[in-house]
Formats: C-alpha cells, sequence, structure tokens
C-alpha cells in the first residue's frame, strides 16, 4: 500500500508545484462558463433552466482537458516502465494516479460550482444537489478518462482522439448528474439520479482501472 | 471448423471460391426485397407508403448494433488468442458498421419528418444510435492512429471491449433521459405486432442486408490480408511473403 500512496502523493504535488496546471484547469472551466451567458443571452430564466448542462459540460471538458497530465508525461520519460516494473499491481497504480487526478481536477470544480451557479442564475435551493452530483459523479469522469489517456499513449494527436473516445463514455454521468438538478427544479426528489450517478461511479471503480492497466500493458509492450 | 479456417492462407483460398456466391446471393435476395417491400408491398393504413423507408431503416439498424458486437467478439479473441484474422475482422467490419449506422440516421430522420414532423428529436433510441456512431469513428480513429499497426490493432480491441462494456450503461442512461419512439414491435412477448404483409419484406431484406454485410466482410478482410502480402514482399522479399501463406503470425510491417 505505501507505494500506491507515494504515488498518490508524488502525483499531487508534481500537479501542485507546477503551479498553474491545477490553475488552467480551473480557470478554463469558469470560463468555460462564461462563455454561455454571453452566447445564449442574460435572461435568468432561461440561464437557470440550463445552468447545470452548462455547467456539467464544462466540468466534462475541463475533466477531458487535464486527461494527458494521467501518463503522457511518465509515458514520454520512461516512468512509466519503471511503475510497471514495480511490485505494484498496475490496475492499483491506475487507481492511485485516477484519485490525484480526481483530487486535482473534479473536487477542486465541485468545490467552485456553487458560485459559479450563483452567476449563470441556478435555483440557489439546487445548488447543494448539483455539488453533490459533481461531487459524486466526477470520480467516474476520472475512471473513465484514465482509459482512454491510456489508449491513446504514442498516439498521433492523442488530445483530439481522447475527446472523440471518451464524451460517449461520459454521457451517463451527464445525463444522471443534470437530471438530478431538474428533479430539484421540478420538485421531485433527487435521491434516484443521485443514487443512479453513484452507481456509474461504483462500477467504473473497478472496471475502468482493469481496463486501463491493459491498456497501458499493450502500450509498454 | 473456424480455427481451421483461421488459417490466413485457408481463409484466402475458401473465401475466394464463397465471395462470389455471396456476392451474387445478397444481390438477388436484396433484389427481391426491394421489389417487394417498394413495390408489392400494401401501404400502411396509418402511414400509408412513407412505412417503406422502415423497410431500409430497420435493417440497417439490425446491422448498426449486430456489428459493434461482431467487433467486439473478434476484439476479445484478437486479444485472448493473439489472431491476426481476427484484428483483420474487427476492423474491416468498423467502416462497414459505421456506414451502416449511417444510413439508419439518415433514414430514420426522412421517417421521422413525415411521422413526428421533425427531421431530429432527443429521442431515447435516436441518441444511442448517434452515440453507437461515435463509438464506431472512435474506434476507426484509434485503430489508424499509430505508425504500427500492431498497437492500433489492441489498442482498438481494449476498446471496442470498454465500449461493449459501457453501451448497455450508455442506453438504460439514454432511455432514462427521454423517450418518444415506438416500443421494439418485432422482437417482443407476444409475438410481432407488425402484420405479416409488411413483416415477411422487412425480413428479406434484413436477409439481404446480412448478406451483404458479409460479402463486403470477405472483401474487405482479402484486400486487407492482400495489402499486407504486397507491404511483406516489397519490404522483405518473395520469401516473407512466403512465410506469410503459412499461418505464422504477420511480421509487422510499418508504412512505407
Amino acid at each position: 500500500m505505501t507505494p500506491l500512496l507515494g504515488l498518490f502523493w508524488c502525483e499531487l504535488r508534481l500537479s501542485l508545484r507546477q503551479g498553474g496546471d491545477l490553475g488552467l484547469v480551473l480557470g478554463f472551466f469558469v470560463l468555460a462558463v462564461l462563455m454561455f451567458p454571453f452566447g445564449v443571452g442574460p435572461e435568468p430564466e432561461l440561464l437557470g433552466r440550463t445552468a447545470a448542462g452548462i455547467i456539467w459540460v464544462a466540468a466534462l471538458l475541463a475533466s477531458v482537458l487535464s486527461l494527458d497530465r494521467l501518463f503522457a508525461s511518465d509515458y514520454a520519460d520512461g516512468g512509466l516502465d519503471l511503475i510497471a516494473l514495480s511490485p505494484a499491481p498496475l490496475e492499483l497504480v491506475v487507481l492511485a494516479k485516477g484519485a490525484a487526478h480526481w483530487v486535482t481536477t473534479g473536487l477542486p470544480l465541485a468545490l467552485i460550482s456553487p458560485v459559479l451557479a450563483i452567476l449563470v442564475d441556478l435555483d440557489p435551493g439546487a445548488i447543494p444537489v448539483l455539488t453533490l452530483g459533481l461531487l459524486i459523479g466526477t470520480p467516474a469522469l476520472s475512471l473513465l478518462g484514465a482509459i482512454a489517456a491510456a489508449l491513446t499513449l504514442g498516439a498521433r494527436r492523442p488530445g483530439v482522439l481522447v475527446t472523440l473516445l471518451v464524451l460517449p463514455l461520459y454521457l451517463p454521468p451527464l445525463i444522471f448528474g443534470t437530471g438530478a438538478v431538474e428533479a430539484v427544479l421540478a420538485a421531485e426528489g433527487a435521491r434516484a439520479h443521485l443514487l443512479l450517478l453513484g452507481a456509474v461511479t461504483l462500477a467504473a471503480l473497478p472496471l475502468a482501472p482493469i481496463a486501463a492497466a491493459a491498456a497501458l500493458r499493450q502500450a509498454l509492450d | 471448423m473456424l480455427t481451421r479456417l483461421a488459417n490466413p492462407a485457408r481463409f484466402m483460398r475458401v473465401s475466394g471460391v464463397v465471395l462470389p456466391w455471396l456476392g451474387g446471393a445478397s444481390a438477388g435476395v436484396l433484389g427481391l426485397g426491394l421489389v417487394w417491400s417498394l413495390l408489392l408491398a400494401p401501404p400502411d393504413y396509418q402511414q400509408g407508403e412513407s412505412v417503406r423507408i422502415m423497410f431500409v431503416h430497420v435493417p440497417s439498424a439490425i446491422m448498426a448494433e449486430g456489428v459493434y458486437y461482431l467487433i467486439a467478439v473478434a476484439s476479445a479473441v484478437a486479444l485472448v488468442w493473439r489472431h491476426p484474422l481476427a484484428d483483420i475482422a474487427a476492423q474491416a467490419a468498423a467502416p462497414l458498421g459505421a456506414g451502416f449506422t449511417a444510413v439508419c440516421l439518415a433514414t430514420g430522420s426522412l421517417w421521422g419528418r413525415p411521422m413526428w414532423g421533425a427531421w431530429w428529436v432527443w429521442d431515447a433510441r435516436l441518441t444511442s444510435v448517434l452515440v453507437l456512431f461515435f463509438l464506431y469513428l472512435g474506434y476507426i480513429a484509434l485503430v489508424n492512429a499509430f505508425d504500427d499497426a500492431s498497437r492500433g490493432a489492441r489498442a482498438g480491441a481494449l476498446l471496442a471491449l470498454v465500449g461493449i462494456v459501457d453501451l448497455p450503461i450508455i442506453k438504460f442512461s439514454v432511455d432514462w433521459w427521454n423517450t418518444l419512439h415506438q416500443p421494439a414491435s418485432i422482437l417482443r412477448a407476444g409475438g410481432p405486432t407488425i402484420d405479416i404483409s409488411l413483416l415477411l419484406p422487412l425480413l428479406v431484406m434484413a436477409a439481404g442486408f446480412g448478406l451483404l454485410f458479409l460479402w463486403m466482410l470477405l472483401l474487405r478482410m482479402r484486400t486487407a490480408l492482400n495489402e499486407r502480402k504486397a507491404r511483406a514482399l516489397s519490404l522483405y522479399g518473395p520469401a516473407a511473403a512466403r512465410d506469410e501463406e503459412s499461418a505464422a503470425p504477420l511480421p509487422e510491417a510499418r508504412p512505407v
């Protein structure tokens, strides 16, 4: 367990220390959300209806944007070969790296989402559900993204390719996450949506590392 | 029997014999199906003549889903047994499946205009087919994204397996999200709800689409094998090409 914790802290320190990495993702998230009022107009009713969708889509894109950080630099400098040689199972390595990715993207995105929700006129009563949904759903984004990031190691134009591979996989979290907010706005319970969102994350938790580790192995062959 | 055919040289011999028959059969069945469904079958009592779009729409939808399953099975075989023919089959099938999906989306859109009054609605089944289309595109893009063809094949195979696990989840979530499309009317408990005069030409068309797919798949697989042989010839000379004839794993040729 210790080497995995070490890897987790190392990843965390790297992304915090290289300064900007975390800030860039958050900056992208905020700017992407702020583009929408200019695009669709400033009417509060319209913005309020679309707010959950805007924030979720921006979170998906911000998450995709930071996926190259997961394995690409380790792959380029050969560090990934050494990690694969270590006794720690590659599946748990993926899990540790995915957790570090979530702590530096999904978690901060969820934490600043209430501020953005106010900016795009989401009904204040629905803000806790939005943030809770992001907290539950963004781990799935990091895990599913790890599969695509591992598959595209060494490919030509990996950035575009990752987007093409991963966005269809992000559809279920998006649907349940925005569905939860819609349900609150319609004065129904958000419980069912949040439970399904949790189910997606829990299913991705064991399955995605297996797939991503298989992808890493064939990339390192 | 499949393992015997899996020898590339034997595959080339057998498929060379089967190919013209398959082409003729698909032309015959499709011709019969088209005449029957477009000219002879009665118009629907509610939908009128526009129901004839169904005879292209439904078979292409069946093929769109079926081909993805085939790619997933071939990918699993390729990953487990490392058999080159399975890779070639999966890669040869992908553009065909994407084509069927595109036909399904296009005809669905043309049918939706008179029936629902809109070219496109964000209905659950339309949306899942659209997602399926993007899964195909992602697979094709990933397979072709590597300089080393075998890396592309293995990455693509893994992606196909991830897709097949995720497809039911996507489908469920999209169903949850919105539903307007009519529920399944052929395969359901209590027998089909579609009248026999429309069902028979539909089944003939489905068989024709299946034969057409098999014919194109074999043709594409033979082309891919010939291409590899030609590349091996140009790179390593006749000896390597003879090796390729035997069942030995194909040498990894880089693009020249």
